[in-house]
């Protein structure tokens, strides 16, 4: 069964990496969640053993070739809280969608915090409130989100 | 969750440690990269390797949006064609009759400068490139473009469209650029009011429509409608092209300094397709020589920009109500002293964009400047 999710980790992994890149109006862009960090979470939580921090730092890698200003910037704030979420995978999985969405949030605050400083000390500082929108959007669509990637798995939970 | 119950009873650590030791071992690994591609710059091929790999993704999520526009132009009427190509003759017409006299002025101005022949334009070729259309980050300004190394495309090239500068690349991978517009927080362009020849720096205000202009002293001659070019010093785009238009002129007594904001002239937003330029480098006009731009441009960071011109702007508040017939030194970039702008090349872009702005300031201040 390994081999399964770690197909379907990556295929979601890609597919989420689309959702990031694609191009949509200013305002939707802005509230965008980060739907490959929320997939990467999603997938440390329920399979630790398939990705894990592997998969963290290697999407990690692949938004800095994107969005980052310097390489291993995403890399790292995605590893630590993949690392997290790896570590407390069995405490935050017996909780419900919703609560799992109220840890999802300061996860997610924890991360952009990350971004925010190292964009800061390497000289790329953006200081715009609006960054910190995807971190609220970002929890509010875990839970379906969370619904949607275990589809697949449904009938051997 | 039978799939991972035969796995729950060994601990999580597979092969390669406890996740706490492999969480450090990729922390390191992600600061040694930070550190090497920040400071050193010993990362440019392993950037060029990522954005060729990263570019058949960008490639398909823009195919949607490029496919659309395919089906709209191959469905177009006949009527419409009809009117397109009208209006494209009467435009071209235009440009022929106002490029007719262009010959005789540049012979004339080159006569005027002492020359025996006119110089040749400073654009010495140029290439059209598409903008795919994908979402690089949405807090910062910055473009990517359908050509790149196998194009001859370099970093730090000029990018213009056919009202004004655009911006610059900022990395190049194989078949993609990306680019950083002038809109860009991070990006300054050294700049001249055409009116007065005054020199500044314009920088990103980080939305679409504006360029702040925040090393101007409160008594500047500058005023709302004045047309900003680029200056031509900070080596990288050449002197004489139109860059944006001072939308709003701000002066406060209590502030040393004047609060100007300028729309950029060329359409940042919504183009769809804008030129890359390769300027004549033994051209007065042109930029900076390439062995110092070379140098530069590998930092890869554009807000270095600002460095060059920082002594020049230091003069030229102080001469612009004196002198408003500063003429518009063609040969700026040259009297650069080589120490001078080997000097601006060496502190990373913070400080020198605090370095630009002290400047300025101690020049408004009467008696500190020159004695």
């Amino acid at each position: 069964m390994n081999p399964d999710s770690r197909t379907r980790l990556l295929l979601s992994a890609l597919l989420a990496l689309i959702l990031t890149v694609l191009p949509l109006p200013w305002w939707l862009d802005v509230a965008r969640p980060a739907f490959l960090v929320l997939t990467v979470l999603y997938w440390s939580v329920n399979a630790p053993r398939a990705g894990g921090l592997a998969i963290g730092f290697f999407a990690g890698l692949m938004l800095d070739v994107f969005q980052g200003p310097v390489l291993g910037e995403h890399a790292l704030a995605l590893s630590l809280i993949t690392y997290i979420a790896v570590r407390e995978h069995q405490r935050i999985r017996s909780k419900p969608a919703i609560q799992q969405a109220l840890i999802v949030f300061p996860a997610l605050m924890l991360y952009e915090v990350l971004l925010f400083m190292i964009d800061g000390w390497t000289g790329h500082p953006v200081t715009s409130p609006l960054r910190w929108v995807h971190t609220v959007s970002g929890a509010l669509i875990w839970p379906p989100a969370a619904a949607i990637l275990s589809y697949g798995a449904g009938h051997r939970a | 969750m039978a799939a991972f119950g035969t796995a729950a009873g060994r601990p999580l650590s597979g092969r390669g440690g406890s996740p706490g030791f492999r969480f450090t071992l990729y922390a390191l690994l992600s600061v040694i990269v930070m550190y090497l591609d920040q400071r050193a710059h010993y990362l440019e091929q392993v950037h060029y390797a990522l954005q060729a790999a990263a570019y058949p993704l960008q490639l398909a999520v823009n195919s949607p949006s490029a496919a659309w526009r395919w089906l709209q132009e191959s469905v177009q009427t006949r009527e419409a064609l009809r009117a397109e190509n009208a209006r494209l003759r009467a435009g071209a017409r235009d440009l022929e009759l106002r490029a007719m006299r262009y010959e005789a002025l540049a012979q004339e101005n080159g006569e005027l400068r002492g020359l025996r022949e006119a110089l040749p334009p400073v654009a010495d070729r140029w290439l059209p490139a598409e903008i795919v259309n994908i979402q690089l980050s949405s807090l910062r300004q910055r473009l990517l473009l359908n050509r790149g190394a196998a194009n001859g495309v370099f970093k730090g090239q000029a990018v213009l469209d056919d009202k004004g500068l655009i911006g610059q690349t900022t990395h190049v991978g194989p078949w993609s650029a990306e680019v950083i517009l002038i809109t860009d927080p991070e990006h300054a362009v050294p700049v001249r009011v055409e009116r007065t020849g005054l020199r500044t720096i314009a920088v990103g205000a980080g939305d679409t429509t504006s360029l702040a202009l925040p090393y101007l002293p409160g008594n500047a001659d500058i005023r709302s409608g004045d047309l900003l070019v680029t200056s031509g010093l900070g080596g990288v785009f050449p002197e004489g092209y139109p860059v944006a238009r001072v939308t709003e002129v701000h002066r406060d007594a209590v502030q040393p300094l004047a609060q100007v904001r300028a729309a950029p002239l060329a359409h940042v937003d919504s183009d769809s397709e804008v030129m890359l330029v390769w300027f004549r480098a033994d051209h007065p006009a042109a930029p900076a020589p390439p062995a110092s731009a070379g140098g530069e441009l590998k930092s890869g960071n554009p807000a270095m920009q600002p460095q060059p011109a920082a002594p020049k702007s230091h003069a030229a508040p102080q001469a612009a109500p004196h002198e408003p017939a500063a003429p518009p030194s063609r040969s700026a970039p040259a009297p650069l002293p080589p120490q001078e702008t080997a000097a601006a090349q060496a502190p990373e872009a913070p400080k020198s964009v605090q370095a630009v702005e002290a400047v300025p300031a101690a020049a408004a201040v009467p008696g500190q400047g020159q004695p």
